[in-house]
């Protein structure tokens, strides 16, 4: 008899000890990212046909669902024949490479600009905190626009570009960490037994700024992903035929009423990867950095 | 308050002055200026009289204030398309440009106020999941993306609004809300987050003890002062607005002055390019100015600090 009262009680308990899981734990962030990095380093071996070698019998084949639409074009193909779902995949990357190569290096320079100028303060705080204001008073999409005419298009150029603008969030949330970090009394005590300033900033003050460092790192992910796809597509990108998802999406929109997918998958792939970075970036800030809420 | 305003000039100045120096650099590094009136028939001696016409024989210093000087007279040079000054096409494009940042403004006002207050003061309820996913999207889809999935659904297949251009009212829904969507996300975070510390805090609980009533608590005694954060951002917001244009405007076509820089660099069209990075420079920086002198005049921590 209890047991049929007990019933849905229990039941009703398990889909909330669920959704309280996944309201704890970023399961599905974790799995797309994840999904994505599998997709970067296994593109070879996932991608069904070459990204670039297109075959102009099927020029914008409909996707597999479609009656016309084929299993050999998951998602159909684009008006040079190429897999639609293999271009995704290499897509990611790019994307992944782009994401990674800019964040490191731009993590490292700011950090160390942050550290120094939070150490020193005086003078130097102010110039490197002013230079860190123009390159966020500046508008970036357009001189990179500028320095891609000038210079070409090449995926260093986008790289670098990239760089110059990405650094400047890591300085300036570094700064304010170093600044709270150098009054402690451990720093202090280091100093005063000896040690060198750099051995300081390294051992003593790095340490606490890391966390710090990753939340905004993985905050950056998803504008920055969003900032080259952007650029892409305005044609300053990546340069084609790389399968990059920014310039498939421009690829596809002279055919936008008569072959949708071309446009619509790489937009999807970005957006869940943007989704899940800042989803991830959110929840690891919460956890370790509620400080930064209010910034961010 | 006069030395606040002054050392913002003054920065302001100097920004702009670091983009000038920068588009120079690039243009110098473009190519002669000269090669432009190259022909065939070119002799030597002609080619040098040019040279000492347009002042290049002089160091770089003299060839940068030169340059600088026609520029803040307005002469950008002549656009390499369609050998008109490139002054009078970039101005032309503005007020196209905003007209279309305006539009996205009031879309991001009217849709991330009042889906940032709701949230926060129904918290947990449907509308925080609304305002939540409203926001998610907002910050994760590529501008251009859902721009061209807004003329897909809503211009090709349902045929409710035009696919681009300009022209009537109906003209402007699309692509305000393509601009304006990623603001409005930031509108729901940030007064949804600053709503809920307000909402808790001690003051708030004092005036409901003393019987106020809800929508005067909310609007009145909360609201009011959650605005302040999101007003920064909203100062940010409106110059990325003007950036953000250049998006949104190839997508739907836009007259306006990103199209016109997209353009250019298809044409190698090098001093127009120019002109509107220096021109949308200003605007930006000027934008940043205003907001930052109403910023202070709310807020008396910031003259001072």
């Amino acid at each position: 008899m209890d047991n049929v009262l007990a019933r849905p009680f229990a039941r009703g308990a398990n889909w909330r000890k669920l959704w309280t899981f996944f309201r704890r734990w970023p399961v599905l962030p974790v799995l797309v990212f994840a999904a994505l990095v599998v997709a970067a380093i296994f593109a070879p071996l996932l991608a069904p046909s070459s990204p670039t070698e297109g075959n102009l019998e099927f020029r914008n084949e409909k996707p597999m669902w479609y009656p016309e639409g084929s299993s050999r074009f998951i998602l159909g193909t684009d008006a040079l024949g190429r897999d639609v779902l293999s271009r995704v995949i290499y897509g990611a990357r790019i994307s992944l490479l782009i994401a990674a190569i800019v964040l490191g290096a731009g993590a490292i320079g700011g950090t160390m600009l942050g550290l120094v100028s939070g150490y020193y303060g005086g003078q130097v705080d102010e110039v490197a905190m002013r230079f860190v204001d123009l390159t966020l008073a500046i508008p970036f999409i357009l001189i990179a626009l500028v320095v891609v005419i000038v210079l070409g298009q090449s995926l260093a150029i986008i790289i670098a570009l990239l760089v110059i603008f990405s650094w400047n969030g890591f300085a300036r949330q570094v700064r304010g960490e170093t600044l709270q970090l150098k009054t402690m009394d451990y720093v202090s005590l280091a100093r005063v037994s000896g040690a060198t300033t750099s051995r300081i900033l390294f051992k003593h003050i790095l340490p606490g700024v890391t966390n710090t460092v990753i939340v905004v790192a993985t905050l950056r992910v998803g504008s920055l992903i969003l900032t080259e796809a952007t650029l892409s597509f305005l044609g300053v990108g990546v340069p084609p035929p790389t399968p990059a998802w920014g310039l498939m999406v421009s690829d596809g929109r002279q055919y936008i009423s008569t072959a949708w997918w071309i446009t619509c998958f790489p937009g999807v792939a970005i957006f869940l990867t943007v989704v899940s970075m800042n989803f991830l970036g959110d929840w690891l800030r919460d956890r370790w950095d509620p400080r930064l809420r209010q910034q961010m | 308050m006069t030395r606040f305003l002054v050392r913002r000039l003054i920065y302001l100045v100097v920004v702009i002055l670091i983009a000038t120096v920068l588009v120079f650099t690039l243009s110098r590094l473009s190519g002669d200026p000269r090669a432009l009136f190259l022909s065939e028939y070119t002799s030597q001696a002609d080619w040098d009289a040019w040279g000492r016409e347009m002042g290049l024989d002089k160091p770089y210093v003299f060839q940068y204030a030169i340059w600088l000087g026609k520029a803040v007279r307005g002469d950008f040079g002549v656009s390499l398309r369609d050998q008109t000054p490139a002054f009078g096409v970039i101005v032309s494009r503005i007020p196209a440009t905003l007209q279309l940042a305006l539009g996205a403004f009031v879309f991001a006002l009217v849709t991330g106020i009042p889906l940032g207050v709701l949230s926060a003061v129904k918290r947990g309820s449907a509308w925080d999941y609304i305002g939540r996913i409203f926001a998610l999207l907002g910050q994760s889809m590529p501008a251009f993306w859902l721009g061209i999935m807004l003329i897909l659904v809503l211009a090709v297949q349902l045929d409710w609004f035009p696919t681009g251009r300009r022209g009537g009212i109906t003209h402007f829904i699309l692509p305000s809300i393509t601009l304006g969507w990623g603001a409005a996300a930031g509108f729901v975070r940030l007064i949804r987050s600053s709503m809920l510390e307000i909402l808790d805090s001690e003051y708030i609980k004092f005036a409901r003890s003393k019987g106020v009533g809800g929508p005067t608590i909310i609007w009145k005694h909360a609201f009011k002062n959650a605005a302040i954060a999101p007003l920064t951002f909203a100062g940010l917001l409106l110059a990325g607005l003007i950036t953000g244009a250049v998006v949104t405007e190839t997508v739907f076509a836009w007259p306006g002055l990103g199209r016109l820089g997209v353009d250019a660099v298809f044409n190698n069209d090098f001093p127009i390019m120019a002109g509107v990075v220096l021109i949308v420079s200003v605007m930006y920086v000027g934008v940043n100015l205003v907001v930052d002198v109403a910023y202070a005049l709310i807020d008396p921590r910031i003259r001072y600090g």
